[in-house]
């Protein structure tokens, strides 16, 4: 909220009545502005900030404090899908920055530091500033010096912060934004966990999981047309290892921000109804959400119990970015089954796609492809990795297919009798009817083409080589000579 | 043009030093860029100091100048502390050098390996790379100049227009910090002959603390860049958010500098 403090004084003057019970203005502390509960208390505290996904603690405090919070700016080169990487400029080293808690009434002096290597200046505006730029002309640092202001946390509620140094597109696609909670005086509800997750479109020189290091690319950014869309700023971020965890019976309390630069989000976790949601990270709370609207440059918190194990996907319900630019990610809920409720079957291998499958075997098989050492065993496992979600969605994950629908791939007569065809129709689609061990088949198979070399030739080593099926490696060679003497329609997925 | 030092005993003095500093130039000549009536990106009353001269259209006009071929490297910067000890690191008062100046140097009068002879001098306050170019008798370029020659592709005076000269400029951006850099003239001149105007360093101009106003810092913040007239042009707009977010004693690991001279003025 971005009110002139003209008009503030104003309004305060026929709303003193707003400020709450706690207040604990002296006298001579002029005219009182809604949620500022006089000056700090007791001895400054020195904000304790955390990386994505986790959230510092409560803050349980009962009066307002001088709460000082030191960010610095690092712009990194990480991985922003396997074996892609990108320079992300960074608040606090991570996408997105560390998440800031303050109570309502704190007043927050404000470090922003830009380490010595950068190469950018860097600024903050922080949507929960009173003041104009929301700190950012106070803030506008070069590399190498520090910067302070002072702002009061007036408004509480959930707020996101970003750079806003021109370009300041450039700046927000490069990963520069957070989240900052501001607590009501009161405290909020106890819940079990809670959880940070932002999301954010990228551009990239390069098309989705092209590999090696990836530019910005200015026109497609322009243009609104992003590689990735994802959460934590990486494809891996909060899959598999890093899924976030909770029990049955307990509750879960997501603080979900959308950094942009361009898209707005349909934020939705699969499998699950939020119980509550703070949508625009304002004080009304909505109950019973199926996906809430998160606008780029907005927040919201969400909080739903959980009744029942198994892997929670949360997706941007605009689909296909999710399942063709990476905006997954997973909550993994521990405990018993209740049948009762729900059945108990896996939702896995449906909705999560390619990600549920550790990603370790493809990054072995990466590496020894590039020391020269690649084995058919390795290959085979990191073809499995990719089988899973992929093709197991209609070759079933035992390869069985489903009859009279989607051809067998175990001991797939069809398949073993010429590897170049099987090369093919992997990256350009097959169409019309086959016949599969005697039984036949008239379906459509879409082109895999969005797949490395290396990716198809790992799958397809692997599906001649299980389910009873025996045959030599296919190297990514083979699968590049095909691509590039062979035509597909461009961009086929999924 | 306006020279900022002015009076006869300093000119005479410049000429002295200029002589002595000519063994420095011949490895960094100062070579013509033409004057030309150029779209600059910042509105012609953006700038105080700037040598354009608006003429209401969004069009500036520049005078032809002289430009360096390089940014000024450490071996040269070593040379002129040598002959001038008042800009020592250490020597140099706080006002015009920060903490940092020259801190990579192994010594005060030594560059040490963090430092080659070949790599642009960074580290260098404004105040220290104007006193170096006064020394040679030249003075640093005002931006509209330094954005005049920084237009130039390898085959024309103005790509700004082309997608791929800006994306080869962005891609320097894109590429992580922190790393060595690269010796000067490692990679290839534009069409005056002149190198590394992109891709290697950010470099001082002039007038770079009056390309905004201090209630112009809004601009560059929040609502974005609302005086830059050429907003596609993101290339040039982070030369001018970078110098704006600096202190004529601010020093930068990644922030050098070469000289200008008029055109007029007879070298040598």
């Amino acid at each position: 909220m971005k009110m002139p403090m003209r008009l503030l004084m104003l309004a305060s003057l026929c709303a003193a009545c707003w400020t709450s019970g706690v207040s604990a203005n002296p006298p001579g502390a002029g005219a009182k502005v809604p949620g500022d509960f006089g000056p700090p208390h007791g001895e400054p505290i020195h904000a304790e900030l955390t990386s994505p996904p986790q959230v510092p603690p409560p803050i349980h405090r009962n009066y307002p404090a001088k709460v000082i919070v030191e960010l610095e700016v690092r712009e990194v080169e990480k991985e922003i899908s396997e074996g892609v990487s990108y320079t992300f400029w960074t608040f606090g080293g991570t996408v997105p920055g560390s998440f800031i808690r303050v109570r309502q009434g704190d007043t927050v002096e404000f470090h922003l530091k830009n380490y010595p290597d950068n190469k950018m200046p860097h600024n903050i505006d922080l949507h929960g500033v009173t003041g104009p730029g929301g700190g950012a002309a106070s803030s506008f640092t070069a590399p190498g010096h520090e910067s302070q202001f002072t702002f009061k946390a007036l408004n509480q509620g959930i707020y996101v912060y970003h750079c806003a140094t021109a370009p300041v597109g450039m700046h927000v696609a490069n990963g520069m934004y957070g989240l900052m909670l501001v607590e009501p005086p009161e405290g909020m509800k106890a819940v079990d966990h809670e959880y940070y997750v932002m999301q954010g479109d990228f551009y990239t020189v390069g098309k989705y999981r092209e590999h090696g290091h990836q530019d910005f690319d200015m026109q497609r950014a322009i243009d609104e047309k992003p590689t990735y869309v994802l959460f934590n700023g990486s494809e891996g971020a909060l899959v598999g290892e890093h899924a976030l965890k909770a029990k049955v019976g307990q509750t879960v309390r997501l603080f979900v921000g959308n950094g942009g630069p361009n898209l707005v989000s349909s934020f939705h976790v699969i499998g699950e109804i939020f119980d509550r949601v703070r949508y625009e990270g304002g004080v009304h709370e909505q109950e019973n959400v199926q996906t809430t609207l998160i606008p780029a440059g907005g927040a919201a918190i969400v909080e739903f119990h959980l009744d029942v194990p198994g892997s929670y996907v949360m997706v941007d319900h605009s689909i296909f970015r999710a399942f063709n630019k990476g905006a997954l990610a997973v909550l993994k809920a521990e405990g018993p089954e209740n049948k009762s409720i729900y059945s108990g079957k896996e939702v896995d291998s449906v909705y999560l796609g390619d990600k549920a499958a550790s990603p370790a075997p493809v990054a072995e098989a990466r590496a020894a492809e590039a020391s020269g050492t690649l084995t058919k065993e390795q290959q085979i496992k990191a073809g499995e990795a990719r089988f899973t979600g992929t093709c197991s969605v209609c070759h079933q994950a035992n390869g069985q297919g489903l009859p009279n629908v989607f051809p067998p791939l175990a001991g797939s007569d069809f398949l073993m009798a010429d590897k170049r065809r099987a090369i093919g129709i992997v990256l350009n689609g097959l169409t019309g009817p086959v016949t599969v061990n005697g039984n036949g088949f008239n379906s459509v198979m879409p082109p895999m083409s969005q797949l490395n070399d290396d990716e198809l030739a790992n799958i397809l080593t692997f599906v001649r080589n299980s389910w009873g099926n025996s045959g030599d490696a296919v190297s990514a060679a083979e699968v590049q000579e095909l691509r590039a003497s062979t035509k597909r329609p461009e961009g086929a997925a999924h | 043009m306006k020279r900022r030092t002015a009076g006869l005993a300093a000119l005479a003095l410049m000429a002295l030093a200029a002589a002595a500093a000519a063994a420095d130039t011949q490895d960094n000549p100062y070579l013509p860029v033409d004057g030309a009536d150029f779209r600059s990106a910042l509105s012609p009353s953006g700038t105080g100091a700037g040598t354009g001269t608006g003429t209401g259209t969004g069009t500036v006009h520049v005078a032809g100048f002289l430009l360096q071929r390089h940014p000024v490297t450490n071996a040269e910067f070593l040379a002129f502390v040598a002959r001038h000890p008042e800009w020592r690191r250490g020597a140099a008062a706080p006002l015009l050098a920060d903490a940092d100046y020259l801190g990579h140097w192994q010594a005060p009068d030594a560059l040490g390996p963090a430092a080659p002879p070949r790599q642009p001098a960074t580290r260098v306050s404004w105040f220290a790379a104007e006193a170096y170019c006064e020394a040679q008798g030249a003075r640093l370029p005002a931006w509209h100049e330094w954005e005049l020659a920084a237009a130039a592709s390898r085959t024309v005076r103005d790509a700004r227009a082309d997608p791929a000269w800006r994306q080869q400029i962005l891609d320097w951006y894109a590429r992580p910090a922190g790393q060595p850099l690269p010796a000067v003239e490692s990679s290839a001149p534009d069409v005056y002959g002149l190198y590394d105007l992109h891709g290697l360093v950010w470099e001082w101009v002039l007038d770079a603390n009056s390309l905004m106003g201090s209630d112009e810092a809004q601009k560059f913040c929040g609502g974005g860049a609302l005086s830059v007239s050429q907003k596609e042009n993101f290339a040039v707009l982070m030369r001018v958010a970078m110098l704006s977010s600096l202190r004529a004693r601010d020093t930068g690991h990644a922030l050098g500098f070469r000289c200008a001279r008029d055109l007029a003025e007879p070298p040598q």
